[in-house]
């Protein structure tokens, strides 16, 4: 049983035919890797999953919700769903702490304390129990990172979607973060990536996804989708970027 | 250029520039809340999803920043009886200031939220929070920040040309400066002293508008 089960979707800014009838399957515990160009559709086809991005035909459902463009059933499905982006989007006027216990309180309504000794548990586990009380601007960009994903971690989500989370990090930066995601893998998470880091995909992601114009070009379990691709834009692809 | 200074000459009126300061603060005061706290649903009004709400509140808005202070408070202190609606001179030197600070802070706090990077929305999106609960705990408060020293502007703006009121006969600071004026005929000094209480006044509010934002803001570089 897929926990996220995407059926032919299509997806159009206007004229422009972004999502061109994608399928894919993700199984709980699963780590998927979408990769390719950039305006291969995958940043979008991400944000299709938790409703960011409304689609015009076909259905995706995770676990057991259907994503539909209205706003109450997306805030339940936001429950299940967590979603770190490439510019962490940390709430500027909150300690890292805060940040962590927002959702938690308001959405959950947890007590403080509670949420609080949570989020202290959460940051902890993400390298940061001594930044409880930081402001995101007096932190690196990969500390801002973990703090984002202990901010979606603290809803407990099912699967948890990663778009580019890496790329606006200085290269130094980008090991503590991908260790943290290894964590959740071994952890039994769900992840969906958007990357740019084939190292990771290929070593630790389960599956990888090559979208190219638009379509799941060519997918498969990543050690054979790197060590033989089939097609000659997955070749050029892996090429140019390995 | 001999002029004698006499200040002991307005000795009598102090009662009432006392009384005229302490009505100025007062007016200040009420004013600076209600009218920001107007500017702030006004700026949720103009952030609406109903056309409707946004519309009416940018009529609000021109209306008011493109029409002169005097005539707004004439007009409800002598135009609204005619409709039935008689007013006070405080009530309707209150409502006069109030609704004129509400356009301009809606304005400004308008540009503070627009401000707002669109990942904080979906940040809070993902999070599972509702439309309110992201504007009010996570688009206000940095959009407030960023345009503090414009809002703080304003409220002065306000607070001086809370002047304008004495025409109405409500006795504030230049009434009783007009009053001890056309009792003495010590002009310069009546209004020197009141300029200098009025320059007195905007720093105070400065200073405390200063020390309140360390208060609120307690991530002062955001």
């Amino acid at each position: 049983m897929s926990l996220v089960s995407i059926d032919q979707i299509h997806k159009y800014y206007g004229e422009n035919h972004v999502l061109k009838g994608v399928d894919l399957k993700v199984a709980p515990g699963e780590v998927v890797s979408i990769i390719g160009r950039s305006g291969s559709g995958k940043s979008t086809l991400l944000r299709c999953i938790n409703g960011l991005e409304a689609y015009q035909q076909g259905a995706i459902v995770v676990d057991s919700q259907a994503v539909e463009d209205d706003e109450y059933k997306l805030r339940l499905l936001s429950r299940s769903v967590g979603m770190v982006f490439q510019n962490f989007n940390l709430f500027p006027h909150m300690t890292a702490g805060e940040n962590v216990m927002l959702a938690p309180k308001l959405v959950l309504g947890q007590d403080s304390k509670t949420s609080r000794a949570h989020a202290q548990e959460l940051l902890e586990k993400v390298g940061l129990g001594d930044k409880f009380d930081a402001y995101p601007n007096n932190l690196s960009g990969g500390q801002q990172q973990r703090v984002a994903i202990a901010r979606s971690l603290a809803m407990s989500p099912k699967v948890l979607l990663c778009d580019e989370i890496t790329s606006a990090l200085d290269p130094e930066l980008v090991g503590e973060v991908l260790k943290v995601l290894e964590q959740l893998k071994a952890e039994g998470m769900t992840l969906i990536l958007v990357t740019h880091e084939m190292n990771f995909a290929r070593d630790v992601g389960d599956t990888v996804v090559f979208m190219h114009q638009g379509k799941v070009w060519e997918t498969g379990p990543s050690d054979e989708v790197f060590a033989s691709p089939q097609t000659s834009e997955l070749q050029s692809f892996i090429s140019a970027v390995l | 250029m001999s002029y004698q200074l006499n200040f002991s000459g307005l000795l009598p009126y102090l009662p009432q520039f006392a009384a005229g300061i302490w009505a100025t603060i007062e007016l200040t005061l009420i004013s600076t809340f209600l009218g920001l706290l107007l500017g702030t649903i006004g700026a949720a009004g103009r952030n609406s999803r109903y056309r409707v709400a946004r519309a009416l509140w940018g009529c609000y808005v021109e209306i008011i920043r493109n029409t002169p202070f005097i005539v707004q408070l004439f007009f409800i202190f002598f135009g609204l009886p005619a409709l039935g609606l008689k007013l006070s001179a405080w009530q309707a030197g209150m409502i006069a200031m109030v609704v004129n600070l509400g356009a301009y802070s809606t304005e400004i706090i308008r540009a503070g939220i627009d401000a707002t990077p669109k990942g904080q929305w979906e940040a809070g999106k993902t999070l599972g929070l509702s439309r309110r609960q992201i504007f009010i705990r996570i688009v206000l408060p940095p959009a407030f920040q960023r345009v503090y020293p414009a809002l703080v502007s304003q409220c002065i703006i306000v607070m001086l040309g809370s002047a304008v009121v004495s025409q109405i006969s409500l006795e504030e600071l230049t009434f009783a400066a007009n009053f001890a004026q056309s009792r003495t005929f010590l002009s310069f000094e009546s209004y020197l002293l009141t300029a200098v209480l009025y320059l007195v006044l905007a720093l105070l509010m400065r200073q405390s508008f200063a020390f309140a934002a360390k208060r609120l803001f307690k991530n002062p570089s955001l």
